[in-house]
């Protein structure tokens, strides 16, 4: 191969990156640099950010403990949650179900995203405010039920709103599994049991990966869902950034959070990717 | 049959349908046990059908599958004392090799002690010659190493029956050879029953005691391969077992034919009504001679194409009103005669016993 046409791959490769990189420098990259600057910085007085050199707000990170406590914990559970349910339905889709009408049933699981997150959260705030469930127990004599702004309402509304991103990964991997291999499995002597567990889990494994990064990713930055369902009271990292941003207008305060949120996620990742790959026993990473 | 059967397995007036296709039926067939089986036929005459009768991937919509003496109607696959050798191997991608062949050992209950697990898993990779190969991962072995994978982890479980489903389909012709010769050695040291599926006559005639050969989801004819090849029971059996060449005849008395350019022969195999006919003759029952010296029995032809085999020769045989003949010469048996050139006049001489004869 000449120089030349070396050269010319080379441009080539750079024009098809550039726009990708160049949108990641813009908007992700600069503004993640000024975030740090900031958490090290000072409110000004009428609000917003003065340049300085501090600690002080990271030292002041515990009075937001209940925010970070919330989210850590919701999180996690709601993807678990998440996936408990969706693995039993992406099994139905792929394995069980009629394949005429598979694409149907597949696409009906998007069908809500048709609507908004927003409209939808808002009719479950109904459905568990004084006006919905609580008000039809009232009915059979069961009074004083409380399930709007709990962390349950949080928990319901994020199962509610994550499950179809936890089901479509699955789906695939489960999907593209061959059948074959199942058969090979019962022809050696394994009880349908044995062979979900001894094949069927393990291949599908990626897919489940994928889907718990993906739903636990989103579901740390997530704002809406506690906003309604937890009403204040059940809040996450994400509801404190938007009171310190835009109420209080502790810019300094909010970055400190925010850096520390992404240290933590950064943390989390590295470690259940190390615990992935010995279960998997490879180093070999297969997304879906 | 109430006794403890002689045969391994057995078919029973089977048929198997999907909706209104009917895959196979009237399928009677008795597989002795210790016999190296080989269902032949054409891609979707119903043999891997049957094949997967035996191993419970199927269920029959009539009849019985016996194995053992045992009847199989609703017997789970995993219940059966039979193993598959899978046509694309269906080995595990996430085990390792040792894992794959143990797979069926730690199934069992009472469970086996792993000491014991790993050690008849060594076993079974040592007799098809991949001890050491163990902790390799399926990825990493070439087609022919998966191919032995896979039948060690059939093996390993000492079935009663082992199924082959086209098991050397993917290997090129060399190990294609070895792989035979190693398969049967394979089950004269084991002495289980082996059923083999494969539409490569060659395949079945080399390996099996017993060929069923099968079409259009009927059995057309059982027997030993030698008994197959000489005497197929039909023009299928004829045309798809080896190379034969098809003549187009008329009957016209009791051993009396009359082939389609006027040429009159006894035949004393002749054995069907009177009326057109079809005659069947193999290629290497004909002997090409020289110069006219025809005899009675023989067809006058002009030779248009010759293919050198090396240990034989084929030739391509115009004969006047009948059409291509194919004639294969063994050069041993060929004597004096040297090569016949492209071009050359000569007679074709045959022992009317050759001709089989089948109702048009």
């Amino acid at each position: 191969m000449t120089a030349a046409t070396n050269t010319k791959r080379n441009l080539v490769t750079a024009a098809l990156v550039a726009p990708a990189a160049a949108w990641l420098m813009i908007f992700l990259v600069l503004p993640f640099i000024a975030m740090l600057v900031f958490a090290f910085g000072e409110r000004a007085p009428e609000g917003g950010y003065q340049a300085a050199f501090t600690f002080a707000q990271f030292a002041n990170l515990p009075t937001r403990a209940a925010a970070f406590w919330n989210t850590l914990i919701l999180a996690p559970i709601g993807a678990l949650a998440c996936l408990l349910i969706a693995y039993p339905v992406a099994y139905y889709l792929a394995v069980r179900a009629n394949p005429r009408y598979r694409l149907i049933l597949v696409s009906l699981v998007v069908v809500p995203f048709w609507t908004s997150l927003l409209v939808r959260t808002y009719a479950w705030m109904y459905i568990l405010g004084s006006r919905g469930i609580p008000n039809l127990l009232s009915m059979i004599g069961i009074e004083d039920v409380r399930m709007l702004n709990t962390p349950g309402a949080v928990l319901l509304g994020i199962v509610y709103g994550y499950l179809p991103l936890m089901i479509m990964p699955i789906y695939v991997s489960l999907e593209k599994l061959d059948r074959r291999l199942l058969e090979a499995s019962a022809d050696l002597g394994a009880k349908p049991v044995s062979t979900f567990f001894g094949v069927t889990l393990p291949l599908s494994l990626p897919g489940v990966m994928t889907g718990v990064a993906l739903v636990t990713i989103l579901l740390l930055g997530e704002y809406l869902i506690p906003q309604l369902l937890g009403g204040g009271k059940v809040f996450f990292i994400g509801n404190a950034l938007v009171d310190l941003f835009l109420q209080s207008r502790n810019w300094p305060f909010g970055s400190a959070i925010a850096v520390t949120l992404v240290a933590v996620v950064v943390v989390i990742l590295m470690v259940a990717m190390r615990i992935a790959f010995r279960v998997a026993g490879t180093r070999q990473v297969d997304l879906v | 049959m109430t006794s403890a059967s002689t045969n391994d397995i057995e078919f029973r007036s089977v048929a198997k349908r999907y909706g209104a296709v009917t895959a196979v039926s009237d399928i009677n067939l008795q597989v002795p046990r210790g016999a190296f089986m080989a269902l032949l036929g054409p891609s979707g005459c119903g043999k891997t059908t049957c094949l997967r009768m035996i191993g419970g991937f199927e269920q029959p919509s009539e009849g019985t599958v016996f194995i053992s003496g045992e009847p199989m109607n609703g017997v789970a696959a995993y219940r059966r004392p039979v193993n598959m050798v899978f046509q694309h191997y269906a080995l595990f991608p996430h085990l390792d090799v040792e894992a794959n062949v143990s797979y069926g050992l730690r199934q069992m209950r009472p469970r086996i002690a792993s000491s014991e697990i790993s050690r008849r898993a060594q076993e079974a990779l040592e007799m098809v010659r991949l001890g050491g190969f163990g902790k390799r991962r399926i990825h990493e072995m070439s087609g022919g190493q998966q191919q032995r994978v896979a039948l060690a982890r059939a093996i390993v479980n000492k079935p009663k029956v082992l199924l082959l489903d086209e098991p050397l389909a993917a290997l090129d012709k060399k190990l294609r050879t070895a792989m035979q010769i190693e398969l049967q050695t394979l089950q004269r040291e084991l002495g289980i029953t082996f059923v083999l599926v494969t539409h490569d006559q060659e395949e079945a005639l080399s390996m099996s005691d017993f060929v069923c050969v099968m079409n259009a989801g009927r059995i057309v004819q059982v027997g030993p391969p030698q008994e197959i090849y000489d005497r197929p029971a039909s023009l299928f059996v004829a045309d798809f077992v080896g190379k034969t060449n098809r003549i187009d005849a008329t009957v016209d008395g009791a051993s009396s034919l009359v082939l389609a350019n006027g040429a009159r022969f006894f035949a004393p195999a002749v054995n069907c009504t009177k009326g057109a006919a079809t005659v069947a003759l193999r290629p290497e029952a004909i002997r090409l001679t020289r110069n006219g010296a025809a005899s009675v029995e023989a067809l006058a032809g002009t030779v248009t194409h010759r293919i050198f085999l090396g240990s034989a020769v084929e030739y391509s045989v115009a004969v006047d009103g009948l059409g291509d003949f194919l004639v294969t010469a063994d050069r041993r048996t060929l004597g004096d005669a040297e090569l016949v050139e492209p071009g050359e006049k000569v007679g074709l001489a045959f022992d009317p016993k050759a001709l089989h004869v089948f109702p048009a």
